[in-house]
């Protein structure tokens, strides 16, 4: 998708002959850039995930959020220049305000959604502002309503969805939500969480830390952060699962390459398929486990 | 409740009127009497329709000054069908109680009107929401206002139980306001009543002669 504008991408009020607006196009790539969000919408509830790539040693856990509370049942999980996504955030938190303090209720999230849509493009339509560098996702929990999840690109559109994913591993995102069949899950169910691990293969051994938030029945239609608790024992669990596929993947491909000669053979097979992903454990461990993997058993995935 | 609008000081048409709202299983009852008068003494309209639709299931009495009452619902009216088309659903009966209380609370110094709101959505059924003159805004489930409402405060309170069946809502809504009718002065005319549930609106008007009477009638 990448095509070099050429004097028509200077400004967002210009479109280029094959009629698109480079500006928009280029705040989009910006979110590219950056770590994955997810969000998935499950029967009883909306859980997000963003994967917060640390920079450095002295970060101080915890701090630099990328989701946000908008309302008490509304959450926004960004990706994409932060600085946008914040004042983003803000005016979305002032929409749902006005709203409540007009009509007395709790805003709906498509109407909240179509607002701040709304807004965002407006700021593809002028030369004197760029627009904004940043996607977001929303979801909300009512009891009457249930759970939504809606989306907001830099081009200002917002389409609901059953799971989504911005940021840089979208398409392995994507692809790994529609394996899970979301519609079917409910919010503590830990396969969400495995994504963002999967996804973040792209970065090696950069580390990361995971921001959870969820909002559902189970958190009385609350929008809160997971707490420390479920949050590892998901963490554990989705270490786990990762690293058996990623055995498994190996263990198939020994037996498509032949039994290695040595175990230096074996660690360069390992290399060459699992990349980096298993640089953080030891080679040795991970031929002990080949045995073991013929039991195993993805469909029990299932019953979490 | 409100304040009696028979003082001279008072200009223009006001309504010395009498307002109820009752639930009942299923649904709600409003109702009104159609009386308009002048400074207490002349009856400027023996059949005004005190009960306004502003969506279809939710409806308004006024009470106060008629003129504000009016021009606030039909700012309101107007506000509320934009915001349903944009919101792409009904309006939920505590967001048209809201639009109204915004318009009375932010104008106070101008306003003398006061509403009772009832309707049904289908998030929380029937419901009955007043705004007061100053802008308060409280949900129950059966409320009075007018002048002619003090009179019937004792009868409101003995005779109203909550689930009562559509026919002994609107017997109760009528008795009562054939009561405030009968020693309200600038209360007076035929009893407009409009019973609102889920499957629709039924407008019922009882004439002057067909309105229950008492022992001393």
């Amino acid at each position: 998708m990448s095509s070099i504008g050429t004097g028509y991408d200077l400004s967002a009020s210009t479109f280029s002959p094959d009629g698109r607006v480079f500006q928009v196009e280029y705040a989009m790539k910006a979110v590219e850039n950056s770590s994955t969000a997810i969000g998935i919408r499950c029967k009883d509830g909306i859980v997000f995930g963003v994967e917060k790539l640390v920079l450095s040693k002295l970060y101080e856990e915890g701090s630099n959020k990328r989701i946000f509370n908008i309302d008490r049942h509304v959450g926004m999980a960004v990706a994409g220049l932060l600085a946008d996504a914040r004042s983003l955030a803000e005016v979305a938190r002032e929409e749902a305000s006005n709203f409540r303090s007009n009509y007395g209720h709790d805003i709906p999230l498509k109407h909240l959604s179509d607002r701040v849509a709304m807004y965002v493009h407006a700021y593809t339509l002028y030369s004197a502002v760029r627009p904004f560098g940043c996607s977001f996702i929303l979801g909300s929990y009512d009891k009457d309503d249930g759970a939504q999840l809606y989306m907001v690109d830099p081009s200002g559109i917002s389409y609901g969805y059953w799971g989504c994913a911005i940021g840089k591993a979208k398409q392995a995102a994507k692809t790994e939500i529609e394996k899970l069949q979301v519609r079917r899950l409910y919010s503590r169910q830990k396969q969400k969480l495995k994504l963002i691990y999967i996804v973040h293969d792209e970065v090696k051994d950069k580390a990361f830390e995971l921001e959870l938030s969820w909002v559902g029945d189970v958190t009385n239609g609350r929008h809160e952060l997971v707490p420390k608790d479920v949050k590892e024992e998901a963490e554990k669990y989705a270490k786990v699962r990762l690293y058996e596929t990623e055995c498994s993947e190996f263990y198939n491909s020994c037996e498509t390459a032949g039994p290695p000669a040595s175990m230096l053979g074996v660690r360069s097979v390992l290399q060459v398929v699992c990349g980096k992903r298993c640089c953080r454990r030891s080679t040795w461990t991970c031929f002990l486990f080949q045995d073991s993997l013929e039991e195993e058993d993805d469909s029990d995935e299932d019953n979490m | 409740m409100e304040k009696h609008y028979t003082d001279s000081k008072v200009k223009g048409v006001s309504t010395g009127t009498t307002i109820l709202a009752a639930i009942f299983d299923g649904g709600v009852v409003i109702g009104s009497d159609s009386r308009a008068s002048m400074g207490g003494e002349y009856v400027s309209s023996k059949t005004i329709n005190k009960v306004i639709q502003v969506h279809d299931r939710i409806f308004c009495c006024m009470a106060g000054s008629l003129a504000d009452a009016q021009a606030v619902i039909k700012s309101a009216k107007s506000h509320l069908s934009f915001h349903s088309v944009q919101m792409e659903s009904p309006p939920l009966v505590i967001a048209a109680a809201s639009v109204l209380k915004e318009l009375c609370y932010k104008n106070k110094d101008e306003l003398q009107a006061g509403f009772l709101t009832a309707g049904w959505d289908s998030k929380k059924g029937a419901q009955v929401y007043v705004v007061s003159l100053g802008g308060m805004l409280i949900s129950q489930q059966v409320t009075i206002g007018g002048s002619g409402s003090t009179y019937i405060y004792g009868y409101v309170d003995a005779k109203y139980k909550p689930n009562m069946t559509r026919e002994e809502c609107l017997q109760f809504a009528t008795n009562a306001l054939a009561l405030a009718m009968g020693r309200d002065n600038v209360s007076g005319g035929v009893a407009h009543l409009v019973v609102i549930t889920g499957k629709g609106v039924e407008h019922v008007v009882v004439p002057g002669d067909k309105l229950p009477r008492f022992h001393d009638e």
